[in-house]
């Protein structure tokens, strides 16, 4: 259980990062929090030729606040997203879920940006960048580009990121007034991968729901938004009947898979009633006065 | 083998320089090369919390970071806490709870409270169990160790 041999370099900007990646070939890895690629390396599933150490590049862990959105450094920590007072006041959703996610001692290491380029089929952030429309800030030696998270998770563990490119910002654009948040995640023991969890947004106009978000992880190769389920509740107000009827849907579209966790049938089970209770929860914080 | 880097970290208030693979693990550095076997390793990939240490204050699985990426830090490992005779309050609660049987996970517990004690209002016993949630004890004596946790939390309200 000690990692293979590999060659190591610090670097110490974005360029450097990309020229030592782009000089490696297809087997380099970025190294950010480690927090899922050393246990990867430990267990000899990885083998890259060279690591490419991010953590000593100045200026990339930030929370910065503009007009229009928040952005977020790709090295900013968990324990950071978790305790931010800026991500407390204008994403508490973002703040609730991050306490589920693994432990402090994880937390304090493992990046926003490793985490969202690792993917893991059950991890919250990829689940929250779905829900709040997240755009990714890539660079590469041809320039930056801009993906939107719905395109950026492509399967499992797989992500539209090619070798020589580093995912180095986050943006959460701001979200409406009047907008109500519910998260519900279940897992075998606090800290856990989830076994389903589910995060809503409702924003609410004029007694009705305006807008609706539901976004899902747990459930399949990717974290997944449910579009169907989101149309029934526009114009509506979320009684039992009716979320009854969002449940029904939930648990249609959805894909899970068995695995030595829980049964697909159990997650699909249990996506639901995780999606009821998030839209209650949204609903109520909706029509609640704004502080 | 790959290219061995020169690195200098601060350990329990003592500046080590060393020449390490970049492959060697924090916890193998601490416990093999210096000597410092009190950080116990049990699973190797960052689950049962056993080898947690504080890098720059913080807690962190030393099972989880490279031995180069402590260059230029501040690790404190279990050692740091008190010796015999001279222990320190957390680890006061835990022999007054008998908060350790075999005493296997007891350097990882340690080291997580401290973090958590620091950043945690810890309220109830159940926020205590979720901050240790990522700390396995096989003897499963959970129990002695959220009431040491809690008693040093009583002791903080007194004052």
């Amino acid at each position: 259980m000690k990692p293979p041999v590999f060659d190591y370099v610090a670097a110490t900007s974005i360029d450097t990062a990309i020229a030592a990646l782009a000089a490696a070939g297809t087997d380099a890895k970025i190294l950010a929090g480690g927090q899922s690629l050393v246990p990867m390396l430990n267990f000899r599933l990885l083998r890259p030729s060279i690591l490419v150490d991010i953590n000593r590049i100045p200026g990339l862990d930030y929370i910065r606040e503009t007009e229009r959105d928040v952005r977020v450094g790709a090295l900013t920590r968990h324990y950071q997203l978790e305790t931010s007072p800026l991500i407390a006041k204008l994403f508490p959703v973002v703040a609730c879920a991050m306490t589920h996610v693994a432990h402090l001692a994880i937390r304090n290491r493992g990046t926003i940006g490793g985490s969202l380029s690792h993917a893991d089929p059950a991890a919250e952030l990829p689940m929250l960048a779905i829900l709040l429309e997240a755009e990714f800030g890539i660079a590469s030696a041809n320039g930056a580009r801009v993906v939107p998270a719905r395109a950026f998770f492509l399967d499992a563990l797989t992500v539209d990121l090619e070798s020589a490119e580093v995912l180095t910002e986050i943006v959460l654009p701001k979200l409406p007034a009047a907008t109500g948040w519910g998260f519900e995640e279940v897992a075998r023991r606090h800290g856990d991968f989830a076994l389903a969890a589910v995060a809503v947004l409702l924003t609410v106009a004029g007694g009705a729901v305006k807008e609706a978000r539901i976004a899902l992880t747990g459930v399949g190769a990717t974290p997944r938004r449910a579009a169907e389920a989101e149309a029934l509740l526009i114009g509506r107000n979320p009684d039992p009947e009716l979320i009854g009827r969002v449940i029904d849907v939930v648990r249609e579209i959805i894909t899970p898979e068995t695995d030595l966790h829980a049964s697909a049938d159990y997650r699909r089970h249990l996506a639901g009633v995780l999606a009821g209770r998030a839209i209650a929860q949204a609903w109520r914080r909706a029509c609640e006065p704004s502080p | 083998m790959s290219r061995s880097r020169e690195i200098t970290v601060t350990v329990n208030g003592t500046v080590h320089a060393a020449s390490v693979e970049p492959r060697l693990l924090l916890a193998d550095f601490l416990r093999s090369t210096l000597g410092l076997t009190g950080t116990h390793v049990g699973c190797e990939h960052g689950v049962c919390g056993a080898c947690t240490v504080l890098v720059d204050g913080d807690s962190a699985r030393a099972c989880l970071m490279l031995a180069v990426q402590a260059d230029g830090r501040v690790v404190e490992s279990v050692e740091s806490l008190g010796r015999i005779g001279q222990m320190n309050a957390l680890q006061e609660a835990f022999h007054e709870h008998h908060a350790l049987q075999c005493g296997f996970c007891t350097p990882g517990m340690l080291m997580t409270a401290t973090d958590l004690l620091r950043k945690y209002p810890l309220a109830s016993d159940d926020d205590i169990r979720k901050g240790l949630s990522g700390n396995l004890c096989r003897c499963t004596g959970y129990e002695h160790i959220v009431k040491a946790i809690r008693a040093v939390l009583d002791k903080r309200a007194v004052r």
